[in-house]
């Protein structure tokens, strides 16, 4: 398949202007302005693009509620956060394709008469941080950004807001509280964003492989976008596998390839010939899977129907030399660590969670540990404020759903079987 | 006070924004850069450069897990743990640190050489375990090459 997202980046040049340049690039953002804005919409809405920040909302549809709202000024975001474990996909574009995310940008700005967008980028990518100045710096100098784009009169202001560490911040509307330089917690919902977004004006909030997707699109038209990938979910997706395969990395694949062929064909199989034993298909917050559950396309409209949910793609493998208890814990421990206080269920049940978990993890856990567990889990989902909550209670629900014996083993063997 | 290189820095951030108070957790690092750590006159420093008042900037610092509220070596060693490192053995990694150069999470060696902060996931799973260094990505870390890794950062 011909690369759209991870396009040149074999190139050691790639994130140079030039380079993206004579690769083609920024001829999508000149055939834009020509268009009027509402043509970009529409074409966006026909391509099928969902967002890849992992709720796989249409973008075009997004786009279309920000740019009907009557209030302005109003703003462009793009979600480069990218916290969730075992998620690394947004990585490459940050680095090495940057004029790629800063041309879809301006296209999307121009489109949603935005003249101002923000990328929330991670504090954990501090070189991502200088390229993407850099790259800035480099559209401004050719007059691809600022006050007059390509020498018409349109309008569009691109920096870079660097987090400071809390997972929290890739939900979008904790991500407009900490850009407007307050502690990092959600806001209820409704209003959405695309109403009442940053500094109360109608914003839209992107994935930086959402936004990434369309130069492509209007390049090629939407028509041709859409026959790649699924028919519900179309366009080529970012993979990142980690964890015991042999060849662990980011894959550029149509959406909705089979979860066993990314493991299998594109990540080499199982490191060392071991045993597969289960699968955590779109990073730590989405439902493990059994190796017998693992033969479903990865898009956002299949997996919930085969148990799990697409995420942000990030595909974790383990093989059976692998705890699951232990690997359920350090998760729980990242939630309880990440999560923001606002809410009680998420604050104290977290906490619980981890604590609980720990004890069993370390020997000693006790006889109704695992229904406590899917007790407390029970109370949260669905009453936490925003969904780092239901995320952690659901990791607890599916562990144990699918491994269950490996909980009571420790409990009853004081500890576990795998480790000493 | 921040220096005026700093404050002119602050101020053109400031610009980029409708409001002011966006360019809290900028000026953040850059007080940070320039205290070291986010001293109580580094917190002022903010405020005063913000126009936003010292208790909210505080509350603002206290939040994010990447801002500094005690002094710092010379280097910050910022090692991931989270899933995909831990299967690697990022767990070893901690203790190997820890017997070479006595240094436990979140502290800082007698000689003011190294802190060790332990990190929730820095997206380099497909190159596991992984770990920072002051800017620096260092990735496939082994309980061989990380120390030799580490003797780099004098
Ligand atoms: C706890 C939590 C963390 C999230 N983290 C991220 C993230 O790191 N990056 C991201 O793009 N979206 C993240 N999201 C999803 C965003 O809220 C939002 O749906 C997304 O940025 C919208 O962009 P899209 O429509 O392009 O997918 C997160 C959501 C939640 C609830």
């Amino acid at each position: 398949m011909e690369t759209i997202l991870l396009k040149n980046i074999e190139n050691p040049n790639s994130a140079d202007i030039d380079e993206y340049i004579k690769a083609g690039g920024y001829r999508s953002l000149q055939k834009a302005i020509e268009m009027q804005p509402k043509a970009i919409i529409d074409e966006v809405k026909k391509s099928g693009l969902r967002g890849r920040g992992g709720a796989g909302f249409p973008t075009g549809m997004k786009w279309t509620f920000a740019s009907s709202d009557p209030k302005t000024p109003r703003y462009l975001l793009c979600n480069a956060d990218e916290g969730e474990p075992g998620t690394f996909k947004d990585r490459p574009i940050l680095e090495k394709n940057p004029h790629l995310l800063i041309e879809g940008m301006a296209i999307a700005g121009y489109a949603i008469g935005a003249e101002y967008g923000y990328i929330y980028l991670r504090g954990e990518y501090p070189g991502a941080k200088d390229i993407l100045d850099t790259a800035i710096r480099q559209a401004y100098d050719r007059g691809l950004l600022g006050d007059n784009i390509l020498g018409r009169a349109v309008r569009f202001h691109l920096s870079v807001h660097q987090g400071a560490g809390a997972y929290i911040c890739g939900e979008e509307t904790a991500l407009i509280e900490s850009l407007e330089g307050e502690r990092g917690q959600p806001r209820i919902k409704p209003p959405f964003p695309v109403n009442v977004g940053a500094w109360s004006k109608p914003t839209v909030i992107n994935n930086v492989e959402t936004l990434s997707n369309i130069p492509y699109i209007i390049e090629t038209g939407a028509e041709a976008y859409s026959k790649i990938g699924s028919r519900d979910c179309p366009g080529p997706k970012l993979y990142c596998v980690s964890g015991h395969v042999e060849r662990p990395g980011v894959y550029e694949l149509p959406m909705g390839i089979n979860l066993r062929d990314i493991i299998y064909t594109h990540a080499g199989g199982i490191r060392g010939g071991e045993k597969l034993k289960a699968v955590i298909p779109g990073g730590v917050s989405t439902p493990i899977l059994p190796p017998d559950k693992i033969d479903c396309p990865m898009d956002f409209v299949n997996m919930p129907k085969h148990g799990s949910m697409l995420g942000s793609g990030a595909v974790m493998v383990f093989d059976d030399t692998v705890c699951l208890v232990k690997v359920c814990y350090r998760a729980l421990r990242f939630f309880d660590h990440e999560s923001c206080g606002k809410c009680t269920p998420c604050r104290e049940g977290t906490g619980w969670l981890s604590n609980i978990l720990g004890r069993i993890e370390h020997g000693k856990g006790r006889d109704g540990d695992i229904e406590l567990l899917l007790d407390v889990a029970g109370n949260m989902l669905g009453k936490t404020f925003c969904p780092l909550g239901d995320g952690a209670a659901s990791v607890v629900q599916n562990f144990i759903r699918h491994f269950r014996p490996e909980f009571e083993g420790h409990i009853r063997d004081a500890g576990c079987r795998l480790q000493n | 006070m921040l220096s005026e290189k700093a404050i002119k820095q602050v101020d053109e951030i400031i610009a980029r924004y409708p409001a002011k108070r966006s360019a809290v957790m900028p000026a953040l690092y850059i007080a940070q850069m320039e205290f070291g750590w986010l001293t109580p006159e580094a917190i002022e420093a903010v405020s005063e450069a913000t126009g936003v008042p010292k208790a909210t900037v505080k509350g603002v610092a206290t939040f994010y897990a990447m801002y500094k509220h005690k002094p710092i070596g010379r280097h910050l060693i910022q090692l991931c743990t989270n899933v995909s490192c831990m299967i690697f053995g990022a767990e070893r990694l901690v203790d190997i640190i820890k017997n070479k150069y006595g240094l436990e999470a979140g502290g800082t060696t007698a000689d003011g050489r190294f802190s060790l902060v332990i990190m929730e996931c820095i997206g380099a799973c497909g190159t596991a375990p992984a770990m920072l260094v002051d800017t620096d990505f260092h990735e496939n870390l082994t309980e061989e090459n990380i120390v030799k890794i580490l003797e780099n950062y004098k």
